[in-house]
């Protein structure tokens, strides 16, 4: 049986496999009823509408059901049982587990818990495995990931999506280029990690330094909460909204790319541009979502 | 008794038991609490700390009456003094010196700093490191330990 709880302990190969098959499937070719007479337990402890949705979505195209939590304040996590339980006893209504939960390393503890295999739809500040896949898919529609360059534009700091997909990247020989407000750089220890496999990280004051020679530009979102005062935001803010202009001198298979959902960070005039791909990358949730079902199920 | 032990009266000699030696000076307390010997303890034990050492400068000497450590018990003992030897005696002898070896993972010894770390949390579990180049790092979060250690034993 296998679990995925983060993105760390796909082996390469089965990274590349995973994609193979969300390619395949994007084209029409799977089988509708492959799943047919399986059963997805969706454990969402934390609201989450797309990660879901596209979970819901991915096993009924392949022909499964899916059972659901329910209220959390009508259940027995609310009388205080925990996780460990309601994995023991959900593992025996369901074929596979798919688990969103507030604490860090809940998949992990959950995979210690389950006779089936779990699936990690985030885990607190932690590993969001299918999110990176969409993202390393996206990319991989418009050009191969092999030494491509790839800016990170925002909060890299406490980013979690930005610090799984630079990991993941960093197995394809790619360049970082990062461009991030004061005190919102990646965190030392990532640095390391990733000087460690031989990538070259470049670091950037201003995007307009680097946005002609990117291949990639992914864009995340630089919350309120880390600034003392709303103005403190606001100013940070706005110097890191990508606009048109920011994108005249893109080289031709520039793409650029958001984890949603947006707030300001990307003007809306830019979603008519060819190199916008945040909503293709969001509809990508489905067959990544659908080759990791026939991962763990088949 | 044959050989005068070298630290007389600070360390009186014990029959049977356990003494760890070459402990870092001043972490002779951490050593005790990361073996669950703890204030309350019918352990019959002393303690001589920032004593002076030849090789350490200042060391701490740890000693354990009749009870011997189990390998585990010893690499836990990695964690904070990765320089003790420990010295198993029997009959007022050295029997056995085991000098301690870092695991490579080690479990229920650490409580992970990460306030929001599952480990944390009231589940069956318990905590779990895996000692890696740069720390320590939770098999939970993910979260890397690199200094301090001692500050965060359970
Ligand atoms: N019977 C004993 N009671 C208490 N401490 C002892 C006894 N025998 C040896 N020791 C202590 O155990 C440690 C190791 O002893 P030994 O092997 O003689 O010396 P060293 O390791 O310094 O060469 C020393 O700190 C010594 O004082
Ligand atoms: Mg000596
Ligand atoms: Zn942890």
């Amino acid at each position: 049986m296998r679990h995925i709880i983060s993105i760390n302990e796909v082996s390469t190969e089965e990274i590349d496999d995973i994609l193979d098959r969300a390619s395949a499937i994007e084209e029409g070719a799977y089988d509708p009823d492959l799943l047919n007479g399986k059963i997805l337990a969706n454990l969402f402890f934390e609201p989450s509408t797309r990660t879901q949705m596209s979970f819901v979505s991915a096993m009924f195209r392949l022909g499964g059901k899916v059972i659901n939590l329910g209220s959390i304040e009508a259940s027995s996590i609310a009388k205080g049982e925990t996780l460990a339980d309601t994995i023991r006893v959900v593992s025996g209504y369901a074929d596979a587990i798919v688990l969103r939960h507030p604490k860090e390393g809940a998949a992990r503890l959950a995979s210690e818990f389950s006779d089936v295999p779990v699936i990690n739809a985030g885990d607190g500040a932690g590993q969001h495995p299918s999110q990176t896949l969409l993202d390393l898919f996206t990319i991989r529609q418009s050009f191969p990931l092999n030494g491509i360059n790839v800016g990170f534009l925002g909060d890299l700091r406490y980013g979690r999506t930005a610090h799984s997909l630079a990991t993941a990247l960093s197995r394809y020989g790619v360049i970082i280029h990062t461009i991030t407000p004061p005190g919102l750089e990646l965190p030392p220890s990532l640095t390391h990690d990733l000087l460690d496999t031989g990538t070259k990280i470049v670091v950037h004051e201003h995007l307009e330094d680097i946005i002609a020679d990117l291949d990639v530009l992914y864009v995340t979102r630089i919350q309120r909460e880390r600034f003392p005062d709303p103005g403190a935001y606001a100013s940070v803010a706005s110097g890191y909204r990508v606009t048109p202009e920011m994108l005249a001198d893109v080289s031709d298979r520039f793409i650029l790319m958001h984890p949603l959902p947006r707030v300001d960070e990307i003007d809306p005039q830019v979603d008519s541009m060819p190199c916008a791909r945040y909503f293709e990358q969001a509809r990508n949730g489905v067959p990544i979502r659908m080759a990791m079902l026939q991962k763990v199920l088949v | 008794m044959k050989r005068k032990p070298e630290e007389g009266l600070l360390i009186s000699p014990i029959r049977n038991g356990t003494v760890i030696d070459h402990i870092d000076g001043g972490e002779g307390l951490s050593v005790l609490r990361i073996l669950g010997i703890t204030g309350r303890t019918t352990e019959e034990l002393s303690v001589a700390t920032n004593v002076g050492s030849r090789q350490m400068g200042k060391k701490d000497i740890v000693k354990i009456e009749n009870r011997e450590l189990l390998k585990e018990e010893v690499d836990r003992i990695s964690l904070i003094a990765p320089k003790a030897s420990i010295n198993i005696i029997r009959e007022y002898q050295v029997k056995e010196k085991i000098g301690v070896e870092i695991p490579s993972e080690v479990i229920g010894v650490i409580k992970c700093p990460n306030p929001g770390c599952i480990s944390n949390a009231n589940e069956p579990i318990q905590s779990s490191f895996a000692c890696q180049k740069r720390g320590y790092r939770c098999r939970y979060c993910d979260t890397l330990i690199t200094r301090d250690i001692a500050a965060y034993i359970i």
